[in-house]
């Protein structure tokens, strides 16, 4: 099946690298013949580079920036268009951002894995350079002079020796005439010359609309004569429907008819789940027939009803606890466990959890004359386009996608199962369709955030340092989404399990199977998750088991700096040539962190501790200290956190803030309070009464963000804050309390 | 037939009186800024003033708004100055839920012109951000606070 070739490829959370070259919107340039550079980058940089399919002058001097990566509030949107725009030295009130629809040509559009800037950010500095190049060009002809003696200042070329000026709108038509210049011939900015990236002012493109409501998020798109549309999905992932009664929902005033879909044939990927549809006016007569329909599912139709939380934990302990598939080794961790001395053992849980965006799943798409149009908030529109052209059998060309802003993604909304079901109910239809989850849809059918056991050992040597650790990693994996077959991991090893940072000489990690019985996507930062969780708390119980400083031993783990040697293949190996995973610099955020926290300088009385962790994910490098109180009835609280970031090169550095205070708040969610189970396939948990998620009242109080001032290239920001908080939180409260907790979420533990 | 105001506009409506406010605004009145997050009243983000006061627009019926004045964010003019103190802040990220964050701080802002952290945590404890900007919240609330009493002096 074709969608299964392609879509799968979301696996590697890249791919779509063979982009066809289309006629550009450039007036800088005419069309030119492509160069295939930089094909061993990945990402944007992977396709023939063409200026025009990014940005346009207009003689009015609005410059046109596109922006082919989705805004879900990591502000990729506002970083690539401010790269350019610096290149291009314009002046960013006079800018304009266009968002790309779905399409080969901008490359990977996947807005996940950290990777919008680091992927697309040499690219964009050539687009703007190039523009630049081009508008001296120009001006310097109309003037008869060298274009060596030109110079620019935002939007106006300048011959530095008469100080004439051509503003960037009066050349753009004389410069859309010229040869698109060679690189070599396209000098980029000194990093002193930078007006935009890095600097403090920079501040969403979108925030005036935000704030004023005018924002069009996927909720708010709208298409002419189109009807309201909610689905009554199958309890248990697979399930087939027996029969269904729809007349009390027919009653319901605003409601026009009832339709089925088909259930998805496995694997699932992004088809739609199925289910019985509630055609009306509006979404809140959608919603009310939907309540009124009664639907018999076939129990026996899925294989997925034998789930339940609490038996699959044990299922996942015991395969933790037996050798596994090895993913990395280093010495022989057998032997040294062989020669006796001190062992520490420790297991680790982490539950499901969702993603819940305040924005849950939506779309609206027309099916006509076999073409799709669809407005959806998706982190991926090449996805949009493969999902529903492989659903409906149509060329992908032959769907539309277009990006609204996305409120929340987390990684779910790379997943657009919901437009498919928007699209197959229109061509059932004949008109445009929304299709609107509510909040309990969205809870029940995510693609979870997958539960995970890990089992940690390790020998330590009479200096408290380990000689020998072994750690194993059980859970379901993001690949079953993909090829039902699939019971290992694979790309989540490099998610912080394949590339353990520490100085020890003996060290073996493993990889155990697990079935899935719900479907398993990626959310913020993914297996950094838990395996941060069980390394970073294992770390900080053998410093404790040792008597020493936890800030201090975790230096000494990481040990003299060094570049770690890593068995790693694909996009990973390609990342680690740019790279390399540098321990100088992760002990300095951990020395940044221990510095700006006071750590060990302050008495700590009872109930009241701080806890540290670090971690690199998306190439990204975080240490953060969290402080906590534990209160008389065992209720936590986090009066601070402080947090070091070495992020390479920022193009926003109020933004990074903003995305590490509120990994924080996420990471409080995860820490305390959230947890999916499942009792007979069936998810539990449906609003946020019952899947809690962190209110101000609960949050930390204070946030403190550090970043480290680097010209390194630039690494993630989204996700990287995330994985250190927990294991931060639950290490202070072990300081707090002398409790050592090992699974996620705190609330199932009382602490007094 | 029910008859309100919204945004200083006149309205009637005679479809289902059961429908809730949010619905309406939304899908009849299009007016979008007013957003779906739970259905519930569990998370704000559908927060419109009702005669001044916040509500929950999720959770309140068309047949409870007869007689009375509903304002929603496209009614405040722009800009107040929490909005403004929003903007300067920088608080959102994604911007989802921040009218209805807005439209929260306006209506405490209206009750206690001063209002201290735990004043402001036990206000907006209702307005989830999965984004998690409360600090930025929490700031730009202490900022507009300073701002519209440094105008009422002026």
């Amino acid at each position: 099946m074709k969608l299964i070739e392609n879509v799968s490829r979301h696996v590697s959370r890249r791919g779509f690298l063979q982009g066809a070259l289309a006629s550009g919107v450039f007036v800088l340039s005419v069309r030119f013949v492509p160069e295939p550079l930089w094909a061993a980058e990945g990402d944007a940089a992977a396709v023939p580079f063409e200026p025009s399919l990014w940005m346009s002058i207009a003689s009015d001097d609005t410059v046109t920036i596109v922006a082919h990566r989705s805004e879900m509030g990591c502000g990729s949107r506002t970083a690539l268009p401010l790269v350019v725009a610096d290149e291009l030295d314009a002046d960013w009130s006079k800018v304009k951002i266009e968002q790309a629809i779905g399409d080969p040509k901008y490359g990977d559009q996947d807005t996940d894995g950290s990777h919008s800037v680091r992927g697309s950010f040499d690219l964009m500095r050539r687009v703007g350079a190039t523009g630049r190049v081009m508008l001296i060009s120009a001006a310097a002809a109309q003037w008869g002079v060298s274009p060596k003696d030109c110079t620019t200042e935002p939007h106006f070329v300048v011959h530095r020796a008469s100080g004439r000026k051509l503003g960037y709108g009066e050349v753009a038509t004389a410069a859309a005439k010229l040869p698109v210049p060679k690189q070599e011939d396209v000098p980029l900015k000194a990093r002193s010359e930078w007006r935009y990236i890095g600097k403090e002012s920079n501040s969403l493109f979108d925030l005036p609309e935000i704030v004023t409501g005018k924002a069009i998020f996927g909720m708010d798109a709208t298409m002419p004569g189109m009807v309201y549309a909610s689905v009554e999905h199958p309890p248990v992932l697979g399930q087939k429907i027996k029969s269904y009664d729809d007349k009390a929902a027919l009653k319901v005033p605003g409601v026009q008819k009832t339709l089925t879909i088909d259930v998805f044939k496995p694997p699932h990927m992004f088809q739609p789940l199925g289910g019985v549809a509630v055609i009306a006016d509006n979404t809140y007569a959608a919603f009310k027939g939907r309540n009124s329909l009664k639907v018999e599912w076939d129990v026996n139709s899925s294989p997925h009803s034998v789930y339940n939380s609490a038996p699959f934990r044990k299922t996942l302990e015991a395969t933790s606890r037996r050798p596994c598939k090895v993913v990395r080794n280093v010495g022989d961790v057998d032997a040294a466990f062989a020669k006796g001395g001190k062992i520490i053992e420790a297991e680790y849980y982490t539950p499901h959890l969702a993603h819940a965006s305040m924005e849950p799943p939506v779309a609206v798409a027309e099916y006509r004359d076999g073409k799709v149009l669809a407005w959806a908030p998706t982190q991926n529109p090449q996805a949009v386009q493969e999902t529903i052209a492989g659903v409906l059998g149509i060329k992908k060309e032959d769907v539309t996608c277009h990006v609204t802003l996305l409120g929340g993604g987390f990684g779910r909304k790379s997943k657009p199962d919901q437009v498919a079901e928007a699209a197959v109910l229109s061509k059932q239809l004949g008109k445009p369709v929304k299709v609107v989850w509510s909040r309990e849809d969205d809870i029940h059918f995510d693609y979870f955030h997958s539960v995970a056991s890990m089992y940690m050992k390790a020998a330590v040597g009479s200096d408290g340092k380990p000689t020998a650790w072994l750690q194993r990693t059980v859970y379901p994996p993001i690949g079953s989404t993909f090829n039902a077959s699939a019971t290992y991991a694979d790309d989540e090893m490099g998610l912080g399990w394949n590339n353990l940072p520490f100085d020890i000489p003996n060290h073996r990690a493993e990889n155990g199977p697990a079935d899935y019985h719900v479907r398993i996507g990626w959310l913020r930062s993914v297996a950094n998750i838990y395996h941060a969780f069980a390394i970073s708390s294992f770390a900080d119980e053998l410093a404790k088991a040792a008597n020493k400083d936890s800030a201090q031993y975790l230096i000494d783990l990481i040990g003299p700096p060094r570049i770690v040697a890593l068995d790693l293949k694909g996009d990973e190996a390609e990342d680690a040539k740019k790279y390399p995973l540098d321990t100088a610099r992760l002990r300095r955020v951990v020395e940044m962190v221990a510095e700006n926290s006071g750590w060990g300088k302050q008495a700590m009385g009872k109930g009241h501790g701080m806890g540290i962790a670090a971690h690199r994910s998306f190439l990204t490098y975080v240490a953060t200290v969290v402080e906590v109180e534990v209160d008389g009835r065992g209720q936590v609280h986090i009066p601070n956190v402080w947090t070091a970031v070495d992020a390479g090169t920022v193009v926003s550095p109020d933004n990074i803030r903003n995305q590490f205070e509120g990994a924080a708040v996420f990471g409080t969610s995860l820490a305390l309070f959230s947890e999916i189970t499942a009792t007979n396939g069936v998810i539990d948990q449906s609003n946020f009464h019952n899947y809690q998620i962190t209110r101000m009242n609960r949050a930390p109080r204070h946030v403190d963000v550090q970043i480290v001032k680097s010209e390194a290239p630039p690494a993630g920001v989204g996700e990287p804050g995330l994985p250190p908080f927990a294991p931060a939180l639950y290490n202070a409260v072990f300081a707090a309390t002398g409790k050592r907790v090992r699974e996620l979420p705190l609330s199932k533990t009382k602490l007094v | 037939m029910i008859r309100f105001k919204v945004n200083g506009k006149e309205k009637t409506f005679n479809g289902d009186p059961d429908m809730p406010l949010l619905w309406y605004l939304r899908d009849v009145a299009q007016l979008t800024g007013t957003k779906f997050g739970c259905g519930m009243a569990l998370c704000g983000a559908c927060t419109v003033h009702q005669n001044g006061a916040a509500i929950r627009s999720c959770s309140t019926s068309m047949k409870e708004i007869g007689g009375t004045e509903i304002t929603t964010i496209e009614g405040i003019a722009p800009m107040h100055p929490v909005q403004e103190a929003w903007m300067e802040i920088r608080v959102p990220q994604c911007g989802y839920c921040q009218t209805g964050q807005i439209m929260q701080a306006i209506a405490l802002l209206k009750e206690n012109k001063n209002p201290s952290d735990q004043d402001i945590d036990t206000a907006m404890a209702g307005n989830l951000c999965r984004c998690g900007t409360y600090q930025r919240i929490r700031a730009a609330i202490h900022q507009a606070a300073k701002q519209q009493s440094a105008k009422e002096m002026a």
